[in-house]
Order: C-alpha cells, then sequence, then structure tokens
C-alpha cells in the first residue's frame, strides 16, 4: 500500500523541515519526502492533494484516561482511540488509574492486547507509581517496563509521601522511564473544587491555592535534583510552577513539563454559572497563569501539550458543582484549541507548535515516533491551520461530552490522521 | 415596576432599584403581621414547596409563614424525609416536582451554586433560602429592611460585619446588598477566617475587633461553628471570645446609638455576650419578625405576572 501526500507544507521540527514538500508512504513506512514525487505509471498508490495544508509527524497525546478496564461507560480504549485519532492524534499514554490499577504486568498486558485489536491510534500506558495508587508501596515498575509500560505515574492522585516519591525517582533510573507527578499537595489541596482567590471568595466555593500545586513541583524537583531521576510535571497550571521549572531546567535538573489546551485557554472566571464542565484538577487558574503558561510554551519551559482526557458521564457532571467529579475531555479538541490560541494569535511558530505536540512528547516517553525521517513509521497528522470549526460534543467519538468547549469558534482542525501507514480518520 | 429574573438565586445579580423595591413592597407586608388576622389572599392558589437539603428552622419557618399568610399552598421536602437519602440526584427530585407543577421552589442546600443548577432545568421560580457559603439573599434583605427601619437609611452608614467570613453565604449576600446601596462595610475576624481577596468586593479588612467597630453604626456578628475550634482556624473558643467576642465594653467602641444584628442561631459567650445579645441596642429579634414581611414581598414580586394578584387591589396597608 503506498499513499502519497502531495503539495502539502511539511513541518517537521525534528529534521528541521519546513517547506512543501511531497511524502510518499510505502509499506508503513515513510518512503521519501521531495519536492514533486511523480505518481508511479502504475498508479498503484492513493494520492491526495494537500494544497494549502500541513502535513506534520503524528500527534501524541501523552496524557489521557482511556478508563478502560473498570469504567467503560466512561471511556473504552476503542472509544477512546477512536476520539484520538479524530482528534488528529497518532499516538496517546493512557494512565493508570483505572480499576484495576495498571500496577502489575496483567493490567498492562490487557491495555495493549485491548488497544491492538480495537484502537485505531498507538496506545501506551503508563504504570502507577505505587501499588492501587495508594501512595504506600512501589508497584513492580520493572516489569511494568518491561511489558511496555512507558512512563509511570499515580496521575489523578499525588504521591503524597516524600519519601515514595524519591524511591520512584531513584528507582525509575534502572529503567529509563520518567516519573510523571500530579503534583498536589493534599493537606494544602484540603478539598478545594476551584482556584483560590477572588473567584472562590465570590461564588462561596471551597479554594484550592495554587500553592498547592507550587510546593509539590518544587519538591519534585528537588528530588529529581538530588536523585539524578527523570520527572515530568504534569498539567502545569500556575505562574509559580512555570517558573520553577524553568529555573530547574536552567540548574540542570532532568525536569520536563506539560500543559492542557483548557489551561491555555480558560480562567477561573468560567466558573461564574458553576458548570461542572469547567471542573477538573488542577483548576482553572488566574489570567496571570494562563499568560505564564502561554509564555512557557513558548520560550520552552512547558516542553509538550497534553489533554488530560478525563471522560466523565453525563449523570456524573449533571449534578451540584461540589459532587461533579474532577476532569474534562479534550482529545477531539486539543489540536483546535493550540492551533486557535497559540499559531492563530501568532505567539508560536508552526514548527514549535508541532514540536509541542509530536517530537517533544515522543521524547519525554523515549517513542520513535514524533518525526516523519524516511524509514520511521508512517504516523503522520495532516491539519488546517485555518479552517473554522464549531466545537460539536454531540459528534464526538468519545464516549463522554464532558467538554468546556462546546459551541466554541476554532481556526484550524485537523483533517488526517495516519497511524503506520494507515488512514485511521480522515475528514476532507 | 418589577423584578427582571423570575428567580432570585442571589443580591449579586439584583440593581439597587430592585432591593430598595423589595423592601418597600415588605413594609407594605409588615403591617398583615399585625393584624387578628394575618392573611391576604394574594398568592392563593399558588404552590411553594420548600426544599431544604440542609436542617433549617428559622428560614423554614419563616418562608412558610410568609408563604401561609399569603394563602399559598405550600409543602416541605426535607433531605432526611426525602428520596435524596436513597441516592436520587437533585436534578431528579427536581423534576419530580416540577412535574406536580409548583410555581416557586424554595430552596436551601449546603453546596453553593446549587439553586442556580436547578434554576437551569426547572420552569418554577427558584428562590434561594441559602447555598453553601454563597449566598443568602433574603437573609441579606431582612438584615437591610431592619437597618432601614432603626436608622432610616442604609447609605453612608458603617457596618462592621465580625466572625467566621469565609464560610458565611450571610456575609457575601449582605457585602452585595450593602455596597449596592451606598453604605461602608468593614469585615472583622482573624486571618484564617477571612476569604482571599474579598477587598475587591469594596470593603476593608480588620484583623483587630477594635478597630472593626470603630465608628460603627450597625454591628453585625456571625455565628461560630464550635466544629472549626481546633480545625485550624482558631485554637479555642476562648481565644476566640477573648480575640472577637462582643462584650458590652467593645460596644462602646462603636457609635453610641449602634444597634447590633445576628443572623442566628446565637452562640452566647462564643461570639456574643448575654448582656449584648439582650440589651437594648439589640434587633436580633426583630429581624426574624422582618424575616416574613421580606419574604411575603419577594414571593409577591416574584408572582408578578399573575392575573389574580392586581398589586393596586391586593398589596395591603395602602
Amino acid at each position: 500500500m503506498r499513499i502519497l501526500l502531495k503539495n502539502g507544507r511539511v513541518v517537521d521540527p525534528s529534521r528541521g523541515v519546513d517547506e512543501t514538500l511531497d511524502v510518499l508512504i510505502e509499506d508503513g513506512k515513510i518512503s521519501k519526502l521531495e519536492a514533486d514525487i511523480p505518481k508511479t505509471k502504475s498508479g498503484g498508490e492513493t494520492t491526495y492533494d494537500l494544497a494549502g495544508l500541513i502535513v506534520a509527524p503524528g500527534f501524541i497525546d501523552m496524557h489521557v484516561h482511556l478508563r478502560e478496564p473498570g469504567r467503560e461507560d466512561k471511556e473504552t480504549i476503542e472509544s477512546g482511540g477512536r476520539a484520538a485519532a479524530a482528534g488528529g492524534f497518532t499516538s496517546v499514554a493512557c494512565m493508570a488509574n483505572t480499576t484495576p490499577v495498571n500496577d502489575n504486568q496483567s493490567v498492562t498486558d490487557f491495555i495493549l492486547t485491548q488497544a491492538r485489536a480495537k484502537s485505531p491510534v498507538r496506545v501506551y500506558p503508563v504504570g502507577a507509581v505505587s501499588k492501587g495508587l495508594l501512595g504506600e508501596q512501589l508497584s513492580e515498575i520493572g516489569e511494568l517496563v518491561r511489558r511496555g509500560a512507558v512512563a509511570i505515574s499515580d496521575d489523578g492522585a499525588p504521591v503524597a509521601s516524600g519519601f515514595l516519591m524519591r524511591k520512584a525517582l531513584e528507582y525509575s533510573r534502572m529503567f529509563g522511564v520518567p516519573v510523571i507527578s500530579h503534583a498536589e499537595d493534599p493537606s494544602l489541596a484540603d478539598g478545594g473544587v476551584m482556584n483560590e482567590g477572588y473567584f472562590s471568595t465570590l461564588l462561596g466555593l471551597k479554594g484550592l491555592h495554587a500553592a498547592a500545586e507550587e510546593v509539590m513541583v518544587y519538591r519534585d524537583i528537588r528530588l529529581a535534583e538530588v536523585t539524578g531521576g527523570r520527572l515530568h510535571i504534569a498539567h502545569l497550571s500556575t505562574a509559580g510552577s512555570v517558573e520553577l521549572v524553568r529555573t530547574a531546567k536552567a540548574r540542570g535538573v532532568k525536569v520536563t513539563a506539560e500543559a492542557t489546551p483548557h489551561h491555555f485557554t480558560l480562567t477561573e472566571e468560567a466558573l461564574v454559572g458553576y458548570d461542572t464542565n469547567m471542573k477538573m484538577k488542577p483548576p482553572l487558574r488566574r489570567a496571570e497563569d494562563r499568560d505564564a503558561i502561554l509564555q512557557g510554551l513558548k520560550d520552552g519551559a512547558i516542553d509538550a501539550v497534553a489533554s488530560d482526557h478525563a471522560p466523565h458521564c453525563q449523570e456524573e457532571k449533571e449534578v451540584e458543582y461540589d459532587t461533579a467529579p474532577f476532569g474534562v475531555v479534550g482529545l477531539e479538541t486539543s489540536v483546535s484549541l493550540g492551533l486557535d490560541r497559540l499559531v492563530a494569535t501568532s505567539l508560536l511558530s508552526l514548527s514549535r507548535f508541532v514540536e509541542l505536540y509530536s517530537a517533544a512528547p515522543a521524547r519525554i516517553l523515549g517513542l520513535k515516533s514524533g518525526t516523519l525521517a524516511p524509514g520511521c513509521d508512517a504516523d503522520v497528522t495532516v491539519f488546517s491551520a485555518k479552517k473554522e470549526i464549531v466545537v460539536d460534543p454531540s459528534h464526538f467519538r468519545s464516549r463522554s461530552r464532558n467538554t468546556p468547549f462546546g459551541g466554541m469558534k476554532l481556526r484550524g482542525a485537523p483533517l488526517m490522521t495516519i497511524v503506520g501507514g494507515e488512514i485511521v480518520h480522515a475528514a476532507m | 415596576m418589577r423584578l427582571k429574573s423570575r428567580h432570585l438565586l442571589g443580591i449579586e445579580s439584583l440593581t439597587p432599584e430592585e432591593i430598595v423595591l423589595i423592601l418597600d413592597t415588605a413594609e407594605s407586608f409588615e403591617e398583615i403581621s399585625r393584624r387578628e388576622i394575618k392573611k391576604v389572599p394574594t398568592l392563593r392558589g399558588r404552590t411553594v414547596v420548600n426544599l431544604f437539603m440542609e436542617p433549617s428552622t428559622r428560614t423554614r419557618t419563616s418562608f412558610e409563614l410568609a408563604e401561609k399568610r399569603l394563602s399559598a399552598d405550600s409543602l416541605n421536602f426535607s433531605a432526611s424525609a426525602s428520596s435524596l437519602v436513597k441516592g436520587e440526584t437533585l436534578i431528579d427530585t427536581a423534576r419530580n416536582i416540577e412535574a406536580m407543577a409548583p410555581d416557586f421552589i424554595v430552596m436551601r442546600h449546603q453546596m453553593s451554586g446549587a439553586p442556580h443548577f436547578l434554576a437551569r432545568y426547572c420552569r418554577s421560580s427558584i428562590i434561594n433560602a441559602g447555598d453553601g457559603s454563597h449566598e443568602h439573599p433574603t437573609q441579606a434583605l431582612l438584615d437591610a429592611y431592619t437597618i432601614r427601619q432603626k436608622k432610616k437609611r442604609i447609605d453612608g452608614l458603617r457596618v462592621a460585619i465580625v466572625g467566621d467570613i469565609l464560610h458565611s453565604r450571610v456575609v457575601r449576600s449582605n457585602v452585595f446588598l450593602l455596597r449596592k446601596l451606598g453604605a461602608d462595610v468593614v469585615l472583622g475576624g482573624p486571618p484564617t477566617l477571612m476569604p482571599l481577596e474579598i477587598e475587591r468586593l469594596g470593603v476593608t479588612v480588620s484583623h483587630r475587633m477594635e478597630e472593626a467597630l470603630d465608628g460603627a453604626d450597625v454591628i453585625m456578628m456571625l455565628r461560630i461553628q464550635m466544629e472549626r475550634q481546633g480545625a485550624g482556624y482558631f485554637p479555642s473558643v476562648r481565644e476566640y471570645y477573648n480575640l472577637f467576642g462582643l462584650t458590652e465594653e467593645r460596644v462602646r467602641l462603636a457609635k453610641d446609638d449602634a444597634i447590633i444584628m445576628h443572623p442566628g442561631p446565637i452562640n452566647r459567650g462564643v461570639e456574643i455576650e448575654s448582656k449584648v445579645a439582650d440589651g437594648a441596642y439589640s434587633v436580633i429579634l426583630d429581624q426574624v419578625t422582618n424575616g416574613v414581611a421580606v419574604r411575603m414581598a419577594v414571593l409577591y414580586l416574584l408572582a408578578g405576572e399573575a392575573e389574580d394578584a392586581d398589586p393596586s387591589e391586593e398589596r395591603p396597608g395602602r
């Protein structure tokens, strides 16, 4: 099977490419990138004219919750995989907080088996730091990694014990995987449900102060520094956290960080009206925090964009604000939000944008993808930076609809997703 | 003039004119409670559901009396008696109540924003009878009514509100209302019980009782919940009382004719000295009395559109 992508603007920051080129895919691999590749005489390839569109290495969402096993009513590996494909992602890394928890090799095996059978995109499991996510004993990290886990994390819950976090950072060094930190000091978080500040005061909702995140970000950076372990901070949400990561990087600490589209788009003001689709952890923060995240995405303090796709059933979200679970879906809006808020605003170059969504997460997770180098697996994302869309949750492939962005007009959209040379989604 | 919204979810969204309208209307209803026959037919045939998901005696009975004095049919749902304890969601409870076509739902809920959530799904008028730490609009209205009754104005008065500001819905509603009507508000209490950035609502904050009370026309004390003691908010009731308790001696720091208010229930010896609560300038029981007239006014105004509620005929005391 041969696919010829013609006349697209190829943006591949992994190799410093940004020019109009044709891309030939053969046998699931990138075969060549050249100006004006002619069609073969036999016509044995499928050809797409992508003039005006951008061809990029397949996007990777390094932080999603696929809910399987355990909560297949919210999402499955299949439905989450379809949502990823429709959202322009060729790979996702799924967090360990399933039921049962992915803290042992049989759950990792199950996820990979389901993914191979049913998901149109590549699924990389993240193993748990601690057994049962209880924060007490390390899980069998060596076995998890041997079976295919690409990182370890108790995401959804912080690792409250500094001792255990230190041990996780030390122990994981043997396997070369990063420890992904959901940075939140539980005693400071103290049951808070939104950012603490003027708006929590106005709305009478219990505040979750930025400091609850920042003290944990600092703790983990310091532990990474003393252990030499690889630390990745999930969903950075405050200006203080961005600055901590920036200065740690300058000191040479092995730390990376991601930010979500909702944190670079929305602020705590969205909570006026008590919409439970605005409820997630970390919470939406102040405008200054959002601006600091935008700056961090630009200057490299933040390495990657990840959606923290967290599906929940409608009936779970259609309740009083305090009762609703934390989390929003993101796979099917992430790319459009990035294009609208980061590229259409001229904050970032297209090349930096693509890096945040592909090469950077590949590097953090140690994946071979995130590049269009000839010989590599043909994982490709094709998108328009101009096409205007309106977010319509009723069209989501995800089993859940808990998005804060329903009805929002955005400039930019993923149009074609190719995984291993196979077109898994096309909207053109 | 009518209210713009068919719900009363909070004071924040009301205009000063709407607040004055409610207070003026309450004045004309006050007289009914002094009659021998304390009942007018204004809301005859209307149904009010009092949906109380959190224990309340004062507010619920006050609403019930207001409803009865307006001849409305009212019924009470409380959390313990309802299907909520059986796991029914608020939205299902509300849909079931709606299926019986009530005109009003008066709701008390322990979570902020619950009435706003309900208002999105209900055709009935929702009256917020207190939501979490957010708002308690009828309390602020009856407080304003009482202040106006005693002081003949609100504009330019200095009002000190002291206590657990952080968890208080009474404070938020009062701050919105008093600022809209031109009063100066000072909030007193320890920093552990003060929400962040509340100064942005146009108030001043003081952590010294003497400073908070200085020159006050109105002192409003808030209930201190015993469970806050030892939970990091303050070390003991004794220390709290030493720092922020309203004693006779401290009352002298306020203006000579200052009035003393409390939304109740009071904790004698915790936030207020008995002598002060029962003293000459205490208007705590007037607040309770006025609550009924204010709630009658709210029900009456929200019923606005009704064909049988002609203000010129039905409005009492004219």
